[in-house]
Order: structure tokens, then C-alpha cells, then sequence
């Protein structure tokens, strides 16, 4: 039955391999290159490369955990207003009137293990020196790719709209306050004044820009919104193409030469 | 057991835990020739062997167990959110010791002339399909399976609605900012918070720059890279994940220290006698007034800064990091010991505050600058 479908124009139509059974070295190559997803790797690599104890499998991991985060966030948008009045209640909601209410804990503990699978990453590509050349300009993309995941997680821990999210955002935007020069309560912020009138205060700082308001309020939440499910997604994205393209253009996974 | 408990709950302070850890880090992770001999010597190396591995495991996994019985210890540990920075700590470990016996195995190889073994493995090829493509199946659907479990057993966290005029105590940032809110304990919130996270961002990306030792790329090995990786475990290990194992598990109300099996006292009462290093000079060894000009008053600071920051680069050029210097050349020798003093001046910082009470060096309270 599946064998026959395989041959029909439909199934060709899709797959350009066809529905000749897989046997062949060439086959084999073909798959790859054919498929748009699985061209993202070479098509040879060496046995090193596929040996779990040298890549830990955490790069691949991180991307996975990544997309799980996508499809089971915009499953949680479809639920969720990031108003005062609503946030809590929807998220509430999430868990008691949505059948298998459990999208929001896959989504919460995967958010969690993308940090920990990034970190753990990047301490592979340390000690295994796969940032010496010609892979300096990939290490440095990573890193930019590990804070916008720390970013990603931090703007979505406000999301919830409870005591934990609140106080937890209110203890790191106060740091954004105490920014040298542009934080009202940083070093030499009140050199930036003109007589008794101050341009840096609570109300200018970076604090003030990060939240949207003097405190943890409206304005923050929905720019935490915004940032969680549009801004940083689509940089992040952005980072993701160029380190997946260079991994390529460095010459693929590093290795003993 | 419950003096077995008192002793664990004093050992896991800060002060203790953080000087144990620091006096052996450098034995375990030599970055020198001499102590990579003295590591030898004493044997520590037998850690990356299948042996130490188990002991490792065992030990780490007999305290969990032991400390699961532990009312206290299990509430703070169990707390979903807390959940996954013990994975971390598992993981970790685990990872630290697979990366090392692979190293101590690859210089084991080249001692021998025979090249790291995944030199061995490359000259192999294989192709993507199925090779490849069937090991990442198969890893997307065990990791799934796991949070599938760990997201239907373990319920996402959820407090009640937010309430601005009701503070938590503690009230904590996320776990992955816990480091810097530790650090909140020893510098101002523009250092901890400002400052250290642009150094350590640029810090990260100066790293293939900074490291120009051409051996060690594409391979686990300790011994080719030995300061390298002896930094870097250091920042990583000691620096970053020890203080969020801290903030996380053994900070409560009014981020006060609790021991692992501490009941959580919210009227614990710590003695803050913390004086500035002006302070100390004048009012305390000089019996004087602090003088009113804020340079006159901070003078001591500023000149602690210039010799800490201008002179003691050149000193260690010339000793300790001689070897460094040689190979680094001025410009990559200056940002590496910039980055590196900045980093090493969190201990130094913890040190004067427990040793000598010590809670700024440089204080202009003026101008917000508390250094």
C-alpha cells in the first residue's frame, strides 16, 4: 500500500528522490541535497562530528528547544491579552479551561532548558576550541545569540502578570536605573543638568524606556510582550541564519586537523 | 545527623565554601606547568577516570538524597522553579567530567604521538543520511518525552495576581541573573548590574582574540590549552554558576545567608558593620574627621584603583605572566589583563568584606560612584 502511493505522480510529485527505495550511495547524497530542511548540513561529515560525547548534541538541541518554544508560544498568544485586567486571569485560564491545559509548562520548562542547553553549548565549543580560526566571527554571533535568549526568557518571565513575574522584572529593570550617565540612580547622572533641572530622572532614564512607565505596569507589560513575541524572535531568527550559514562557510562542525 | 546538618550549614557559607573552593580550584585546574605537575603529584587527575567519575556521581547524588530527607533543604530544592538549576548542576558536572577524560585520554594520545582519537574517528566519513539524521530523531523525541513528563508532573509556577505594594521577601530576579544579584551583595547595582554584564558580553567575544594558542582547536585537551581552560572553568565555574547555586538556594528573606538545611527565619538578624576603606583610614586607624573635599577623602581609594588597575599589570607582565606577555604581545596582553583583573576583583571584593568589613573603596555617595 505505502510502497504503491510512493510510485504515484502525487508522492513523486512532492519528493524528487521518487519512491525508489533508499539503497544506493547516491540515493543517500540525494536525500540531503533534495531536501531543503536536511540541506542545512553537509552531506559527509566525519564520524567524529555524529559522536555524542565530542558535540554533546547541545547546538542542535538548543535550535529544537527553540522551535518547541515557537509552536507552543503562538498556541499561548491565541489565549493571552497583555492588559492588567486580563493577563492573570487568561493565564489561569491556560490551565483550567483549556482541554490538556499544559502548553504553558512545556512552553515555561523549555524556555528553561534553552538556557541551560545554550550555556551548556557554548562550554562544548569552549573546551573542545572551536572558536579558534577561522570560527572567531561564529563564537562572537553565539554569544550575541546566548544574551537574546537570556533576553527572550527574562521579557517572558513578566508575562504571567504574578508576584513572581512582577518583583522578579522590578529587580532587574532597577539595575537598567542605576545605568552610569542615562540611569537616575547611576554614577554621574546628576552631572547631566542644567542648573537645578535634571534631563536624566526617573522619568527619562533607561529604566523609564525599558519599562514604559516609572514602575512595573501597563506600559511594561506590554512591552515585554511586544519584545517576548515579535522584537526578539525575529532577531534572534536573524542571528540564527547567519551562525547556521557560517558553521558552513567556516568549513562545518570543527574537528582535528 | 543533626551535627552532620550544623556542619554542612556552616561549610556552605559563602565565606568558607567560596575560600575551599578557590584554595583547590587552581590543583584541579592547573593553568601553570608547576601546578599541573603538583596536580600529578597529588593525584587529582584520577577525578577524569571512570572511577572518579562514579565517585563524583555518588558523592553528588548521595548528598541529594541524604538532603531530600531534610525538610528545609527539600522546599527550597523542589520549588519548580529551582527544578531545572539542579539539572543544571547534574548536568554540568557530569559534562565537566566527560570533557575532561576525553581530554586526559587525547593527551594520553599525543604523549604517545598518536593524535587526539577524533583525529582517529575523522578520517572516517559518513553521510548525513541516515547517519546524521537518524541520531538527531532520535534526540528530539527523548528530549521531548522529557519535558512532556517534566511539564505534566511539575506544574508551571504561578503565584498571586501582581501586587506593586507587596513586596516578596526575598524577591528574586530569574535564576540565570541570580550571579549578578549575588554580586549585588559586594558592588554597587551599576557595577553588578551594568558593568560586569557588558564586560562579561565583551569579554566572551574578545575570547578567540584574546587566545591565540593554536593547538587544542577541534579536540578535547587539557594540557595543550591548560591556562586557557584553567580561566576560563574558573569564570564559568566559580564565578557564574557557584554564585547562582548561591543566590538561588542559600539566600532568603532579606537575602541573608541560610545554610542548606536552615529553616528560612525571616527575623535572622546578620550584624552590618560594613565601613568604607575611607572610613577606615581616617576615622579609624588616624582617630580624624573624614575631610569635606571628596578627592582629599577618597584619595586612598583612587591610588588602591591606580596601582590595582596601572601598576599591577606591568608587575605581573614581568612574573607571572611573562610567558603570556611574550606571546601576546602589548595590545591583546592589555585587554586580556583588563578583562581578567575586572573578573578577579569580585573575590577580591568578597574577601575585604569578610576579612575587614570592608564595603567600598572608592564612596562618593554625591555622585552615585561607589567603586
Amino acid at each position: 500500500m505505502l510502497e504503491k502511493f510512493k510510485q504515484t505522480q502525487f508522492y513523486r510529485a512532492i519528493f524528487r528522490t521518487g519512491g525508489a527505495p533508499i539503497a544506493t550511495h547516491k540515493q543517500r547524497i540525494l536525500v540531503t541535497l533534495n531536501n531543503v530542511f536536511l540541506h542545512l548540513h553537509p552531506v559527509r561529515i566525519p564520524k567524529h562530528a555524529v559522536k555524542i560525547k565530542y558535540t554533546w548534541c547541545m547546538g542542535g538541541l538548543s535550535f529544537f528547544v527553540f522551535l518547541v518554544l515557537t509552536v507552543t508560544g503562538i498556541l499561548l498568544m491565541f489565549y493571552y491579552r497583555p492588559t492588567i485586567e486580563y493577563a492573570y486571569g487568561d493565564v489561569i485560564d491556560m490551565k483550567e479551561q483549556v482541554p490538556l491545559g499544559l502548553m504553558r509548562e512545556i512552553h515555561r520548562w523549555n524556555a528553561h532548558l534553552m538556557v541551560i542547553t545554550v550555556w551548556l553549548h557554548m562550554f562544548r565549543v569552549f573546551m573542545t576550541g572551536s572558536y579558534k580560526p577561522p570560527r572567531e566571527f561564529n563564537w562572537m554571533v553565539g554569544v550575541v545569540l546566548l544574551i537574546l535568549t537570556m533576553l527572550l526568557s527574562f521579557t517572558g518571565y513578566l508575562l504571567p502578570w504574578d508576584q513572581l513575574a512582577i518583583w522578579a522584572i522590578t529587580v532587574g529593570s532597577n539595575m537598567a536605573g542605576a545605568t552610569p550617565m542615562v540611569g537616575a540612580a547611576g554614577p554621574g547622572s546628576s552631572l547631566l543638568a542644567i542648573g537645578d533641572v535634571n534631563f536624566v530622572h526617573s522619568a527619562s532614564d533607561a529604566r523609564f524606556v525599558m519599562l514604559g512607565g516609572r514602575f512595573v505596569g501597563e506600559g511594561a507589560l506590554l512591552r515585554f510582550y511586544v519584545l517576548h513575541c515579535i522584537a526578539l524572535p525575529f532577531v534572534i531568527m536573524i542571528f540564527m541564519i547567519v551562525h547556521f550559514w557560517r558553521i558552513r562557510k567556516d568549513g562545518g562542525i570543527s574537528g582535528p586537523t | 545527623m543533626e551535627n552532620f546538618k550544623e556542619i554542612i550549614n556552616f561549610i556552605a557559607a559563602p565565606q568558607i565554601m567560596f575560600t575551599a573552593l578557590l584554595a583547590v580550584f587552581f590543583f584541579i585546574f592547573p593553568p601553570t606547568d608547576w601546578l599541573y605537575s603538583i596536580n600529578r603529584k597529588l593525584g587529582l587527575h584520577k577525578l577524569w577516570t571512570k572511577g572518579g567519575g562514579i565517585f563524583l556521581l555518588v558523592v553528588t547524588l548521595g548528598f541529594f538524597i541524604f538532603g531530600l530527607t531534610d525538610e528545609n533543604f527539600r522546599l527550597i530544592v523542589t520549588k519548580a522553579d529551582n527544578v531545572p538549576i539542579v539539572g543544571l548542576l547534574f548536568l554540568v558536572i557530569f559534562l565537566l567530567w566527560l570533557c575532561l577524560f576525553q581530554a586526559e585520554n587525547n593527551d594520553k594520545r599525543i604523549a604517545e604521538g598518536k593524535g587526539p582519537m577524533e583525529a582517529e574517528d575523522a578520517k572516517e566519513k559518513v553521510l548525513v543520511w541516515p547517519d546524521l539524521v537518524y541520531i538527531e530523531l532520535i534526540a528530539l523525541v527523548i528530549v521531548s518525552a522529557l519535558t512532556l513528563i517534566w511539564a505534566i508532573s511539575l506544574p508551571a509556577p504561578l503565584e498571586g495576581p501582581a501586587n506593586p505594594t507587596v513586596s516578596p521577601n526575598p524577591s528574586k530576579a530569574p535564576w540565570y541573573f541570580l550571579g549578578l544579584q549575588e554580586m549585588l551583595v559586594y558592588f554597587d547595582p551599576w557595577i553588578a548590574g551594568v558593568l560586569f554584564p557588558t564586560v562579561i558580553i565583551i569579554g566572551f567575544m574578545a575570547i578567540p582574540f584574546i587566545d591565540n594558542n593554536p593547538k587544542g582547536s577541534g579536540y578535547y585537551t587539557f594540557k595543550e590549552r591548560k591556562m586557557a581552560i584553567s580561566i576560563f572553568l574558573f569564570l564559568w565555574l566559580l564565578l557564574w554558576l557557584f554564585l547562582i547555586m548561591t543566590g538561588t538556594f542559600l539566600r532568603g528573606p532579606n537575602w541573608n545567608f541560610f545554610g542548606p538545611f536552615e529553616y528560612w527565619d525571616i527575623h535572622k538578624v546578620e550584624v552590618l558593620t560594613n565601613i568604607n576603606l575611607s572610613e577606615l583610614v581616617y576615622m579609624i586607624w588616624q582617630n580624624k574627621a573624614l575631610p569635606d573635599n571628596i578627592f582629599i577623602r577618597e584619595m586612598y581609594g583612587f591610588a588602591a584603583l591606580g596601582i590595582y588597575f596601572g601598576l599591577l599589570p606591568l608587575i605581573l607582565a614581568k612574573t607571572v605572566f611573562r610567558k603570556v606577555y611574550d606571546s601576546l604581545g602589548p595590545f591583546r596582553y592589555s585587554v586580556f589583563i583588563v578583562l581578567l583583573l575586572l573578573a578577579v576583583s569580585l573575590p577580591i571584593k568578597m574577601f575585604l568584606r569578610w576579612g575587614f568589613n570592608i564595603k567600598y573603596i572608592v564612596a562618593i555617595p554625591e555622585f552615585f560612584l561607589n567603586i
